[in-house]
């Protein structure tokens, strides 16, 4: 009823056509130096409507939004919220002037209860206890069930979202801003999402949403506004458009297809894991429970799953970073593995790609030559009597940049000097060139540009072609359906037993992904068995 | 019986500045920064403090030039760690060494000079009562004070808002920017508060423990008060506990000897230190998730504009 009320004045107040968009910017701008993350963009959003804002990684999507919510300050441009043009001072005065925001990373308190972090996000203007009345009653309106009492590290991806989002809501917010909201949700807990989303349009609210997922835009948005570089290339109607063409608006150009080579022959089987249990090594962890699985070699196996359910720990296991009591439990190429070293393992043909790119996958402040050592070291012949082979090292470099197609600055720059993409088409081609045996990697593609993206899934796919065994652990399910042969969920530690890529529907996956097991004959050994 | 009524009390003084900077380091800790100076703001809250009483005759007065000592101190600190973004640990181990400096030249002149301790309390009647009316009516205004302290600190991190913001600096300063709070400033208040508890906590011990100066004469306190502020787990309850468990180590240890008990006295010294470690094991084992300390203690936070 008051966001009506605030509606109308808006409208009378309305400047030109009796109307005004809620929220305009004009000539939006922030420049960091010489880079130019947001050009000059202009961008209407207008009540009872769900705004796309699409873009690549690096387009300037995040940087407009910050600036919206107050988080930074614009360089140039004017902001203009009901038709008035403001300077924020920072996100709390936006959040009292009605525009709320939802972050891709949370901006949560793990060791704060879910009262304490919603209380944080208020402006205390209201006792601690009316608070946690109010919050009780905003979660029960929209459907989004919390216990107030409970401590964040306790809580799953799904439920700390729904925090982020009661919170907002607690702000009676006409303007919400939503930042990849389905990235880390089952396709099931996205519908959850949308179906609230639906319903505060209905109230008469505007919503952003930044999302890559174009299908998803397609459904729920009325309207799309396309960045790219930092420059705003279009504003259309999402519905009116197919996936493709939205696609190609984004990178500006046709993206490759992935194309798997026809009659991949399987070998013997070259990764196997038996039974393989290991309690976390952190705090926050999780505890892998009776894994087992077969990779021959040629083929592609892909591991699905909400993030945090135990696909770190299943690297760190595979990777030797951790290693189990019982060397049987993993087998490389044949030989009992489980308690070798990482460079023992890597002795045996197997090569790893970790997710995190900087501080994981290469030593951030290293020159790619010694990056490529780190990994190389054991089995590429680059260190001769305990001396590095300095120009082996640059040779790797030379030809990862080569096959690859890395782009940077100059020959051997520092790794965190690379744009994310290029810095995994560097990391992904360290590996390949070693010709491993078993290619185990984590989020090939995570926050990678669609034309990066192709480039390592292709890379993959002949990898695979040429008879190596790889293990994909992926969020990204389109990726999976694309490249894998086989996939299979984790849940909870548990690892399902693999479908088909072929059988694999989104549906079958969303139930295994939220916990749910599948008719007995499809997953004998799925969760909880 | 007047025996245990002494080594009650001893405890009691020996207990309280380790208590007084413990309760300071540990707000700053939650906040999320870690001040490894405690020893040297507190040299100089001695060193100053004493100067302080003994110019104007007045404990208050050389109390107060303590607390302001150690804030300056914890001012040198937060311009460097917070202001520049320099490493925590570096910058905390530099005070300990600066202020150990300044204070000898400081108290230079003072060496020697005796001025007249805190009064104690005296209540007719309670004061008299055998065995606790000195224990609970019969201290100096520190010992209260200290008390109070813990208490209101423990009331300021769980029942008010900007004990809530404060904490939650500590656990994440990220978010706490991206919601609009002003990290930097808030920690640098911590930081304040941190460094006047330690320069009372050091002025205390030349106006009520021994009523003079000597050079280097914290001994180490401040370390122990930065063990304690772990051994709590970072809860102010907890802290009480430690800080008299650590006192009476201490004083038991002066006994023993006196005693003639067998065991070096070196070792009696460690005692707080392997406390603190055993503790550190203990609740590492007894965790069923998530984290004791603040989880962004002592890394550097520098927000985007």
């Amino acid at each position: 009823m008051q966001a009506h009320q605030r509606m109308l004045d808006s409208t009378t107040n309305g400047l030109h056509s009796g109307e005004s968009p809620l929220l305009r910017t004009i000539g939006l701008t922030k420049r960091y130096g010489d880079f130019l993350a947001n050009d000059a963009i202009d961008i209407d959003i207008w009540p009872t409507e769900i705004h796309a804002l699409l873009g690549e990684n690096g387009a300037g999507k995040s940087t407009l939004v910050k600036a919206i919510y107050g988080l930074i300050q614009p360089s140039a441009g004017q902001i203009c919220w009901q038709g008035q043009p403001i300077v924020l001072s920072g996100p709390s005065e936006a959040r009292s002037r009605g525009i709320g925001m939802v972050f891709q990373h949370f901006s949560l308190f793990d060791n704060l209860t879910v009262a304490e972090n919603v209380a944080l996000g208020l402006d205390g203007k209201e006792s601690f206890k009316d608070m946690s009345a109010r919050l009780e009653q905003v979660s029960k309106t929209y459907g989004l069930s919390l216990d107030p009492k409970r401590e964040v590290w306790q809580l799953s991806v799904g439920e700390r979202q729904r925090i982020e989002i009661v919170r907002a809501l607690m702000q009676d917010p006409q303007f919400l801003i939503l930042d990849e909201p389905t990235a880390v949700l089952t396709p099931q807990e996205a519908d959850q999402l949308f179906v609230v989303l639906e319903r505060l349009k209905a109230e008469g609210r505007a919503i952003l949403y930044i999302s890559h997922k174009l299908e998803e835009v397609k459904r729920l948005c009325d309207t799309a506004t396309i960045l790219r570089g930092g420059k705003k290339v279009e504003t259309c109607n999402p519905r009116l458009e197919t996936a493709a063409s939205l696609a190609r608006m984004m990178v500006g150009g046709e993206i490759k297809e992935v194309k798997a080579a026809a009659g991949r022959q399987t070998t013997v089987p070259r990764l196997v894991v038996n039974d393989l249990s290991l309690a976390p090594g952190e705090a926050h962890g999780v505890r892998l429970e009776h894994i087992s699985f077969e990779l021959k070699g040629g083929e592609i196996l892909g591991i699905a799953g909400v993030a945090g359910n135990g696909q770190d720990e299943l690297f760190a296991a595979l990777s030797g970073e951790r290693l189990s009591k019982d060397p049987g439990t993993i087998v490389i190429e044949g030989l009992a593995a489980g308690h070798l070293s990482i460079t023992q393992r890597r002795k045996l043909g197997a090569a790893f790609v970790p997710e995190e790119r900087l501080g994981h996958g290469t030593a951030p402040r290293m020159k790619l030559s010694e990056n490529a050592l780190l990994t190389g070291h054991a089995a590429s012949g680059m260190v001769h009597h305990g001396f590095i082979d300095t120009a082996a090292t640059l040779k790797t470099v030379d030809r990862a940049t080569e096959t690859f197609d890395v782009r940077k600055a100059k020959r051997d720059p520092e790794a965190a000097s690379l744009s994310g993409g290029n810095l995994q088409k560097f990391i992904v081609g360290r590996e390949i060139l070693r010709n491993p045996a078993v290619l185990v990697v984590s989020q090939p593609t995570w926050g990678v540009d669609a034309g990066a993206a192709a480039v390592i899934r292709q890379a993959l796919l002949d990898l695979a072609t040429a008879g190596a065994a790889v293990l994909v652990t992926s969020q990204d399910l389109d990726e999976l359906a694309e490249i894998a042969d086989r996939i299979a969920v984790m849940f909870h530690g548990h690892l399902s037993a693999p479908l088909a890529t072929s059988e694999a529907t989104r549906e079958k996956l969303g139930l295994l992904m939220g916990g749910s097991t599948l008719e007995p004959k499809e997953a004998a050994h799925a969760v909880g068995a | 019986m007047e025996l245990v009524e002494a080594i009650i009390l001893a405890v009691l003084a020996a207990s309280t500045p380790l208590l007084i900077a413990a309760t300071g380091e540990l707000v700053t800790e939650r906040s999320g920064v870690l001040n490894l100076g405690v020893e040297g703001m507190m040299i100089v809250g001695a060193a100053c403090g004493f100067a302080g009483a003994w110019l104007t005759g007045s404990i208050f007065i050389g109390a107060l030039f303590g607390i302001v000592a150690g804030t300056l101190m914890s001012l040198v600190f937060a311009l460097m760690a917070l202001g520049l973004a320099v490493n925590q640990v570096a910058t905390g181990l530099a005070l300990t060494i600066l202020g150990v400096g300044l204070s000898g030249l400081i108290g230079a002149g003072f060496v020697g000079e005796r001025i007249t301790p805190a009064l104690h309390l005296d209540i007719p009647g309670l004061t008299n009562i055998p065995l606790v009316g000195r224990v609970f009516f019969g201290e100096d205004a520190f010992v209260y004070f200290s008390l109070a302290l813990v208490i209101g600190v423990w009331w300021f991190l769980y029942r008010t808002r900007s004990g809530l913001i404060l904490r939650a600096c500590g656990d994440n300063h990220v978010s706490a920017h991206a919601l609009g709070y002003p990290v930097l400033r808030i920690r640098t208040l911590a930081v304040m508060f941190g460094g006047a508890c330690a320069g009372l906590a050091g002025a205390y011990l030349p106006l009520a423990y021994t009523p003079f100066f000597i050079p280097g004469m914290t001994a180490g306190r401040g370390w122990i008060a930065l063990a304690l502020v772990v051994f709590s787990s970072w809860r102010p309850g907890r802290l009480v506990v430690g800080a008299y468990l650590f006192g009476a180590v201490t004083i038991l240890q002066l006994h023993a000897q006196g005693w003639g008990v067998g065991i070096p006295s070196q070792l009696m010294s460690a005692l707080p230190y392997l406390a603190t470690v055993i503790v550190l094991v203990l609740l590492s084992r007894a965790r069923t998730g998530g984290s004791t300390a603040p989880a962004a203690l002592g890394t550097v936070f520098v927000p985007d504009r």
